[in-house]
């Protein structure tokens, strides 16, 4: 049965960006251990030669003609955004500063 | 005029279309109602009275100059989940990422209903993106359930459930991800109905699992849910998995069940969905639903699906598995709540640090345990497995509605539970989808009408009736049948013993 530590819920925030608290993590880790020793028991089925099922409709590609149809214009798209400037999204860094090692992003996967 | 609040959408319908009544009149019966009790009942998160007397006032109009009604609903008012996009309404999700959300565009659903000239009332309360059985992990407070202000109204759909059996609208829309319609219907009740996925457009409803969304009716008789499920139901190109085939003929079937009972309806009672866990007198009254199903013509055997056993375990890895993915879009950079922006942050520590601030703690667990479900090493064991297991389900639907029409179960395991009895234990949570979530995974149309109350604690239960896929009349007719007898044995309708909620003064 699988078991989740501490340090593997402090991973799966990073991956997930949730920057959690530490007593959050101490929650979450009892909570999500019982979560996944339950839902394993999906493991007991004896399934090797089934397929699996993405989704309830077996659908292929839906097609249409390629033509213009209206979409949303560049005022309502940045109507809800934190920050705009200049007509387009205004968003944090995304690169490190060089001139500040110390302030590294979290960890990349 | 008696309370218009009292009638059916039906009856609502009629009253406005013959000119007995007037929208704008009808709108400000549940506007007022609205201010008088939800208060107490918190089933609303946003109400519209300017937009909704507006479209009332245009129906109204419509109706004076000899226009035909829009719709067999023109004119009717509704609460609409607070998942769906509105141009002229926040969208929230009931999350705080969200707050005051006002978004681009309608959502299909949305559309067709304004279309219809349906009045929308407001927004309604729901779990923090549909994640949750008891509406207690909405980020603006819970939801509290007419028959009993100290319980759940069930969830996620709580707010649109309660706004039903609080009679501030006669008509909701719920989405339904592995019950979220049916098991506030079950635990308020009311009717609920998770159409066949598919059968209702995605487009503009907030995703948490794609593959298991779906939008559907929500109302106080079968009928008035019928009524509603052909007006929002049918293809729409703007969704990708929506099906490309006529509404099955709901009403239709609503109405020949009232009329005409069930002789020679195949009725499956479903071995796996009762027994250890379940509250005794939610058995007793969904065994004495199945008599008045046997006494109405249907015959009754009970059928095997020994799949649905593992029902829970897969759906509890592949919506969240779909959930991280999808809120991976709330990122702090296109719309919603961003904190920490101070300059020397990066955009992933904002990111974190806005999702920490933006998520309530069960949409962290679903991020989480889904991120671990489709980590490289577990993908197999957990993710690919509990798809397998999907496949066996839906098999288990197939073989057994080859032998009888509909299958029936209670819709949840209990009643309506106290708010606050299981928020710090997410399993006993999740056990309310117990017998809602084998037709999400099978994609498959199910319902539930109420049957009664349970004799050890008076509250209401639902009988859950599930049909094939794109056979979502076969339900309606069943439920039809079943509510009009059992509203002929009792000499009244069950909703009527809602106890009277205490009124407050605006």
């Amino acid at each position: 049965m699988p078991t989740i530590s501490r340090t593997e819920v402090a991973h799966l925030a990073r991956l997930a960006r949730l920057a959690v608290t530490d007593s959050e993590l101490d929650v979450f880790a009892d909570q999500l251990d019982v979560i996944l020793t339950s839902v394993a028991r999906v493991g007991e089925v004896a399934a090797d030669d089934i397929p699996p099922t993405s989704h309830a409709v077996p659908l292929t590609n839906v097609f249409r003609e390629d033509v213009v149809r209206p979409g949303l214009s560049q005022q309502q798209a940045l109507a809800g955004a934190p920050r705009a400037e200049d007509g387009r999204f205004r968003v944090p860094r995304i690169l490190d500063d060089p001139d500040d090692r110390t302030n590294m992003g979290p960890e990349r996967a | 005029m008696t309370d218009l609040t009292r009638r059916t959408a039906a009856e609502l319908a009629d009253a406005i279309h013959s000119r007995a009544t007037t929208a704008a009149e009808v709108t400000r019966a549940h506007l007022d109602r609205i201010a008088a009790v939800d208060t107490a009942v918190h089933a609303f998160l946003h109400v519209d009275a300017d937009g909704a007397l507006a479209a009332a006032a245009a129906v109204d109009a419509a109706l004076d100059a000899g226009q035909p009604p829009a719709s067999a609903l023109a004119g009717v008012p509704l609460a609409l989940k607070d998942i769906f996009t509105t141009v002229d309404m926040p969208t929230t999700c009931g999350s705080r990422i969200l707050e005051g959300w006002r978004p681009p565009y309608d959502a299909t659903v949305v559309r067709r209903l304004r279309a219809a000239g349906v009045v929308i009332l407001g927004k309604t309360n729901m779990d923090e993106f549909a994640m949750g059985s008891s509406t207690e992990n909405s980020a603006y407070g819970p939801t509290r359930n007419p028959w009993d202000t100290d319980r759940i109204p069930g969830g996620s759909g709580g707010g649109s459930a309660a706004a039903l059996a609080a009679f501030e609208a006669p008509l909701a829309i719920g989405t339904d991800t592995g019950g979220s319609i049916r098991q506030p219907g079950a635990v308020t009740g009311t009717v609920g109905v998770k159409p066949t996925y598919g059968g209702v457009s995605r487009y503009g409803l907030v995703a948490f699992s794609s593959s298991l969304d779906q939008g559907g009716p929500c109302a106080r008789t079968v009928l008035d849910a019928a009524l509603l499920h052909e007006v929002i139901g049918g293809h729409d190109p703007l969704d990708s998995t929506s099906i490309d085939a006529p509404v099955p003929p709901v009403v239709a079937a609503a109405r020949a069940g009232a009329d005409g009972g069930l002789a020679g309806v195949r009725v499956g009672v479903v071995t796996e969905l009762s027994g250890e866990g379940y509250q005794p007198g939610v058995l007793r009254a969904f065994e004495a639903a199945v008599e008045q199903l046997r006494a109405l013509g249907a015959e009754v055997v009970e059928v095997s699906c020994p799949s649905f056993d593992y029902a829970l375990p897969a759906y509890y890895l592949i919506a969240p598995s779909e959930c991280s993915s999808n809120l991976a879009r709330f990122d702090a950079m296109r719309y919603g709540l961003r904190v920490g922006d101070d300059s020397t942050r990066s955009a992933e520590e904002v990111m974190a640090l806005t999702r920490e601030a933006g998520f309530g703690a069960e949409v962290k667990r679903r991020i989480m345990i889904g991120t671990y479900a489709l980590s490289s090493g577990y993908y197999d064991a957990y993710y690919g497995q509990a798809q397998k297991v999907r496949t066996l389900i839906t098999r288990d639907f197939d073989a057994v509605f080859a032998r009888v029409d509909v299958l029936v179960s209670p819709t949840t395991p209990t009643t309506a539970f106290p708010i606050g009895e299981r928020t710090d234990d997410p399993m006993a949570m999740y056990l309310a989808d117990l017998c809602t979530i084998p037709a999400n995974l099978a994609g498959n149309a199910a319902l539930s009408v109420p049957c009664g109350v349970s004799e050890d604690d008076g509250l209401p239960v639902g009988l859950q009736v599930m049909s094939p896929t794109l056979a979502d009349d076969r339900g309606y007719r069943v439920a039809g049948a079943y509510e009009a007898a059992r509203d002929a044995a009792a000499g009244q309708t069950l909703i009527s013993a809602v106890p009277q909620m205490e009124v407050t003064a605006r």
